[in-house]
């Protein structure tokens, strides 16, 4: 039987119940939401299982919505099973104030470099991680650029009109 | 957790007395981009490496989400700059997806040709610094002639030629004249003789057989692990290209095979390289074929027909009413983008390259997100180079292909 | 078949300094002779970064060939060389580095700015990107472009060579070069 996004929706919600929220299929990638706590359990389900096989990471970031009260920073995983040739999406919640989410590095080797990056950008705090500094920023640097509060140019410099750029 | 490196124990039968610290720092010649490795040597092998990357952090992400998407085509240019022209397209790619846009087949055909151009732009310069590193010059100098070649096929077509901002959402923004035709057809025809000529010097040659054999390897498990993708796993064993997984632009069109390795070394890299350039080379010449095809009418078809995002035709412009409001939204940066959130992934030369891209309704992505290939495999560096020699280690590193712009975005 | 050999006769020769000359010998000025030689044996250091590398590595191929003008060995030392080309943009983690290397120099040395992003921060106008190499070593030519086509890089590298044959052999000791090196935080 060929595997197909109902198919997995369906196994993953045997194996998982309620707690997998808000599926939606953009696009035509499977996009799913889990609690923090469990997105270990999901990825090693999604890696284990022998019928699902998402064995390849593909990409993992975050994205900050800092309307959502409580949820703000979504990190988003991309899954691909190279086999049956599915991508599957799915996105876990971290309140800012305490954005703790489990490390995937003992899963995948390619997760390190991609959290420290999370990290540096957006400030979740991945437990487990064996390095987790700041990777393509300066090390002195307090604040976490890429989220939405900060803007993109640097306040510092004293040479730039602000006038002449619209932000007088 | 600072400075591990007081645990290093040195091996066996070493006649060192400790271990030597040794910064490849950020400016090195060998290391083609701005990558620092401090490694702990013993003599001369490697016990333990540990990468700094960020040393041309250029904000691209945060940069992104002030413009509207077609002013994001030249930062795309600047991940990987020795073959801009793929970049631009996965990056067209991607917004048609969002926004809705099909593409004509001679488009696709005339996308296929660009890509597959820089495509063999960016191995010809990632196989010749192998050669460079290794000590052999001359080969560098040979194909930079035909990289001048191709270079001035780019200019013909979009004024510039490195990073080329090449291409529009929609389609390209004029139609291929005569002259390129003219230069296509001229390197299709003496290219093969170059990449054989260089193919003599090295592929067979004793010494850089012995040099890049074994160098470096990784097996197919770990570099899956790795997230490695592109040539760098093909050389590895495991045959995933995403020109064939999930078929873009029309590829599925084309006959092509996927040049596999088996160990992972240095040796088998060069050689899935040139392999590639070989296949991109026949891509060249079917797309081509498909694009003569095409007579009259449909022989002027360069963009899609899809006015709110592709620029009308100025003749249009100043006549019709429904084509100065396009213009005036698009030019402006007043048009709204589609709310959603959408994956999709080209074949870049370092691998897959994949744009995430979210919006939330508005004139620029809300986030957007560049999947690059070279940080992701750049992870495994230091276990590939565990155990060699210092000079293996830059041979690996160059066979790599580590684009810095692309690393670190 | 080979081609039949063509002899190139529009070769450009540098012109001989004034001076008094004799039989087996020419007097004219020091500085002349120098600035001479100095000019047209530069030896740079590619410092390249991003793009603007590339373009580099277009200019110093046979096509374009930089090694005409006398910049045939491309030394990745600073102390021994003449000319450091900053190609690709600095960002504020490369800056410490880019002035540890200009700092490596021996003098005379000269700097050129190689393309938009070294210029004047370029695209990038963003935190984490230094608006321009002159924030932290003194430049002396700027190349814009992004990135700058061959032509252009050798039209910068015949400008240092103006500069170069012009400056004559006391300006690095002088008060002024010394206020400006001073106005960097360099001693």
């Amino acid at each position: 039987m060929a595997l197909t996004n109902e198919t997995i929706q369906q196994k993953l919600t045997e194996k998982f119940g309620e707690q997998l929220t808000d599926w939606q299929t953009p696009y035509g990638m499977l996009t799913f939401t889990a609690p923090a706590a469990l997105n270990l359990k999901v990825l090693q389900y999604l890696y284990d299982d022998a019928e699902l096989r998402f064995q390849f990471l593909t990409d993992l970031q975050a994205v900050h919505y800092p309307d959502n009260k409580g949820a703000e920073l979504a990190v988003v995983y991309h899954l691909h099973n190279l086999v049956d040739n599915i991508r599957l999406r799915f996105k876990v919640f971290a309140d800012i104030s305490k954005p703790d989410v489990y490390s995937a590095t003992a899963l995948y080797q390619s997760a390190n470099f991609m959290e420290r990056e999370t990290y540096d950008f957006f400030g979740v705090n991945f437990v487990g991680h064996p390095n987790l500094i700041r990777i393509l920023n300066v090390d002195e640097m307090d604040y976490f650029p890429m989220r939405k509060e900060f803007p993109v140019e640097d306040q510092t410099r004293i040479d730039k009109d602000d006038e002449m750029f619209g932000r007088g | 957790m600072t400075n591990t490196n007081d645990h290093i124990i040195l091996p066996e039968g070493s006649i060192e007395k400790q271990t030597n610290t040794l910064n490849l720092g950020p400016t090195h010649p060998a290391t083609h981009g701005v990558f620092q490795n401090i490694v702990e040597l013993d003599g001369e092998r490697i016990l333990k490496a540990t990468s700094t990357v960020g040393y041309i952090h250029r904000a691209f992400e945060k940069i992104a989400e002030r413009r509207p998407l077609y002013q994001i085509t030249p930062l795309t240019d600047r991940l990987n700059y020795c073959s801009s022209p793929l970049n631009n397209m996965g990056w067209h790619i991607t917004c048609e997806k969002l926004l809705g846009v099909t593409i004509p087949k001679r488009v696709d055909y005339l996308r296929i040709i660009i890509m597959e151009l820089s495509r063999i732009s960016d191995h010809l310069i990632c196989n010749s610094i192998v050669g460079v590193d290794s000590g052999a010059y001359s080969g560098f100098l040979y194909l930079m002639q035909y990289r001048e070649l191709i270079y001035e096929i780019y200019e013909e077509i979009c004024g510039s030629r490195l990073t080329t901002n090449i291409g529009r959402i929609g389609g390209f923004e004029r139609n291929f004249n005569a002259t390129a035709f003219t230069k296509l057809e001229k390197f299709i025809k003496e290219y093969p003789a170059v990449l054989k000529e260089f193919e003599n010097l090295f592929t067979r040659n004793r010494i850089f057989m012995d040099r890049t054999i074994g160098t470096g390897p990784i097996s197919a498990e770990r570099a899956l692990n790795y997230g490695f993708t592109g040539p760098n796993l093909r050389a590895a064993g495991v045959d995933y290209d995403v020109r064939v997984h999930t078929p873009y632009s029309s590829y599925e069109d084309m006959d092509f095979i996927i040049p596999v390795g088996k160990t992972g070394d240095c040796y088998d890299r060069f050689l899935v390289r040139n392999e590639e350039m070989w296949q991109s080379l026949s891509i060249i010449e079917q797309a081509y074929q498909k694009v003569q095809e095409f007579k009259g009418t449909e022989a002027e078809v360069f963009h899609a027909d899809s006015p709110a995002y592709y620029l009308p035709e100025k003749k249009d412009v100043y006549t019709k009413m429904e084509a100065l409001i396009y213009h005036f939204k698009i030019i402006m940066g007043e048009t709204n983008i589609p709310a959603g959130e959408v994956y999709s992934s080209i074949e870049a030369a370092n691998g897959e390259l994949g744009f995430y891209l979210v919006s939330d309704g508005g004139r620029t992505p809300y986030r957007l997100h560049f999947r690059r290939p070279c940080f992701i495999y750049y992870q495994a560096f230091p276990e590939l180079i565990k155990g060699g020699m210092l000079s293996d280690a830059i041979i690996t590193m160059s066979s790599l292909n580590l684009i810095a712009g692309e690393l670190d975005a | 078949m080979s081609r039949p050999v063509q002899f190139n006769n529009h070769v450009k020769f540098e012109g001989i300094p004034e001076g008094y000359m004799g039989e087996g010998f020419m007097a004219t000025n020091l500085e002349k002779v120098v600035s001479l030689a100095r000019k047209n044996s530069i030896w740079p250091l590619p410092f390249a970064t991003s793009c603007c590398g590339i373009e580099f590595m277009a200019t110093a191929a046979s096509h374009y060939d930089i090694a005409r003008f006398g910049a045939e060995r491309m030394s990745f030392s600073p102390r021994q060389c003449d000319l450091i080309f900053v190609m690709g943009t600095i960002s504020k983690k490369m800056g410490p580095v880019l002035r540890q290397v200009y700092l490596q120099m021996a003098e005379p040395r000269w700097v050129m700015a190689v393309g938009a992003c070294a210029s004047s921060g370029g695209i990038f106008d963003s935190y984490s990107v230094l608006q321009g190499i002159d924030q932290v070593i003194p430049v002396d030519v700027y190349v814009p472009g992004c990135p700058p086509r061959p032509e252009a890089y050798l039209d910068g590298f015949m400008k240092i060579q103006e500069l170069v044959n012009a400056e004559g052999l006391r300006r690095r000791y002088s008060d002024q070069y010394k206020d400006m090196l001073a106005s960097y935080g360099i001693q």
